[in-house]
């Protein structure tokens, strides 16, 4: 008995820096910021309380308005653009070829390119007049769109930037496919099976687990986009790009409105709480455990 | 039968073309980066941009480095990396042998917990995290960059628990049964036998504060604190039209880290694939 409790005190110990963790910087946190949600708070002086206020006075906020809708198109792009090149690109390097890890690092090292360095890159690369992409457009005779210039294009240039990051998330799908027996394969194609239907039978399946887990992610990473607009565009042209995590970053440090943009954060919080019990909910249907 | 070796020959060619194809869009900012860094002020403003550069300027390099203090946000970044590799190491592999390993009430609620604010946005917690550190006075010091890795990261807690729990618990029994302390069954036995996990850990807790805006955009705002993440930013606002000092400052960036991808990808490769199999 005593030895049990010194081994329950020990393992309380060993967990305390976590335990603290826990409570200080996820659910303190969590629960203060339901609370200056509903508060006029500026750090300075005390919250004031104000009621659903905020939440209000959010929903006739133009530039609010404008933000929540630009992050549904990040949310509607992202999520499964990057699912379709991160599959695809699984699809190529997961590839018993000569020199296959060589393309393996190549895909892959975009992605540990520090953000900050990379989006300034883009933004070079992207030029509408003297970047490299509508040099080469030049070159065949096309003339390229005005990419983060045009209030029409700036968002999916974004979208489109962001894929080079898609190096883990495809290493993530090729780790599933190399689980899938190569005798399956053999046996589809004696029984004529295409391509696409081995890879709807077949491959997919394996790879559903992984799916799940980057549909959840990815959703949770698009709906708080924010390092690439910030350093590319700052939300422009005319907000054209401004993600509602910029604009919680703007009102909670540029303008210390920190009630107005909890109250926001709290808007995100719930529609990804809403997004990860759906995708839960019916990956029952389509997700595929083994054994 | 000669059919087939010839389909598959042709589907190896096509395969090998399309990963080629790949390979070059993805390595073509990088490309534009280092070519544009070696370029003359004439060349940047040509249309349609030039590829190559007519001759290559070494001088945007010394001018660069003479109004981007590289080694000053290099040093910091160092500084803030290192105290958060650290902070994980410290914390994550201690609770994650306590969920594995040691029996105590509450344990699995604890961990439930821990793993279902993965889920949470980082945005909902960022302001009262903020306020706490304001009010504790360490906003544009370190600490709030660093203070929360020794608090534990719920991602490696999973990933070491698991590994952990690989672990059988009859070798630390017999450990218990020869006298030895639950402190020294974790350092002596435990530890040791998971440095290819920490190395893991510690490679992604290195690429992950390295490679982090917000955290130093909110906390820092003293230029002499300033990491490399708001360094390049503001060159960028501040010489955005010199396009060669600035590709040439991205390339300084960029360096360091090709350095540290071509000693540990083969580590960052099978840690991908570790989190794919138990994820």
């Amino acid at each position: 008995m005593t030895k049990k409790r010194k081994q329950a005190a020990i393992g309380i110990l060993f967990a305390l820096p976590t335990l603290l963790g826990l409570i200080i910087f996820k659910i303190y946190p969590i629960l203060a910021s339901g609370f200056y949600s509903l508060t006029e708070y500026h750090i300075t002086l005390p919250p004031q309380w104000i009621g659903v206020k905020n939440y209000k006075n959010l929903f006739s906020d133009p530039l609010f308005i404008k933000s929540f809708s630009n992050t549904l198109y990040y949310l509607i792009w992202l999520v499964p653009l990057g699912l379709i090149v991160g599959i695809c690109l699984a699809l190529l390097l997961v590839k018993d070829i000569k020199g296959i890890g060589f393309f393996r690092s190549m895909v892959y090292l975009p992605s540990i390119v520090p953000i900050y360095a990379f989006a300034t890159v883009a933004l070079w690369f992207f030029n509408p007049y003297f970047g490299l992409v509508n040099g080469l457009l030049a070159r065949v005779g096309v003339e390229g769109p005005l990419w983060i210039a045009d209030e029409k294009w700036v968002k999916f240039t974004l979208v489109l930037v962001a894929q080079w990051g898609a190096g883990p998330t495809a290493l993530l799908f090729m780790a599933g496919m190399k689980d899938v027996p190569k005798e399956l394969y053999e046996a589809a194609t004696l029984d004529g099976a295409n391509a696409w239907q081995k890879f709807w039978k077949i491959t997919f399946p394996f790879i559903s687990p992984i799916t799940l887990y980057y549909l959840i992610t990815s959703a949770i990473g698009a709906l708080q986009f924010f390092d690439l607009p910030n350093i590319m565009t700052g939300g422009g042209p005319n907000n054209a790009s401004l993600s509602v995590g910029m604009y919680i970053y703007r009102h909670a440090f540029r303008y210390t409105n920190m009630g107005y943009a909890c109250a926001m954060s709290w808007i995100i919080f719930i529609i990804s709480l809403i997004l990860t019990i759906v995708l839960l909910r019916t990956s029952m249907k389509w997700v595929f455990y083994g054994e | 039968m000669k059919s087939k070796r010839k389909s598959h020959i042709l589907s190896k060619t096509i395969s090998l073309m399309l990963l080629i194809i790949v390979t070059v869009i993805y390595m073509l900012p990088f490309f534009w980066m280092v070519s544009t860094s070696f370029k003359a002020d004439y060349e940047l403003y040509e249309y349609p941009a030039p590829l190559l550069p007519d001759k290559l300027i070494f001088e945007n390099y010394k001018l660069a480095v003479t109004y981007f203090p590289f080694w000053k946000y290099f040093r910091n970044t160092l500084i803030i990396t290192l105290g958060s590799v650290i902070g994980v190491l410290f914390s994550c592999p201690l609770a994650a042998y306590s969920f594995a390993q040691l029996e105590w009430k509450g344990k699995n609620l604890v961990f439930y917990l821990l793993i279902a604010t993965m889920m949470l946005p980082n945005f909902v917690t960022l302001i009262p995290v903020f306020v706490i550190f304001s009010k504790l006075n360490l906003v544009n010091t370190f600490w709030p960059l660093i203070l929360p890795s020794f608090l534990g990261q719920p991602f490696f807690i999973f990933l070491l628990r698991q590994f952990f729990l690989s672990l059988p618990t009859s070798l630390f029994d017999a450990a218990r049964i020869d006298g030895a302390s639950e402190l020294q069954i974790y350092t002596k036995i435990a530890l040791p036998l998971t440095k290819p996990a920490l190395i893991v850990v510690a490679l992604f807790q290195f690429l992950g504060s390295w490679n982090d805006y917000l955290g130093p955009l909110i906390y820092l705002t003293n230029e002499n604190k300033y990491p490399l993440s708001l360094g390049l930013p503001q060159f960028l606002s501040q010489y955005g039209t010199h396009w060669n000092w600035m590709m040439a400052a991205a390339t300084i960036t960029v360096i360091p880290v090709l350095i540290f991808f071509i000693f540990t990808q083969k580590q960052l490769v099978e840690g991908i694939k570790f989190t794919g199999s138990k994820g």
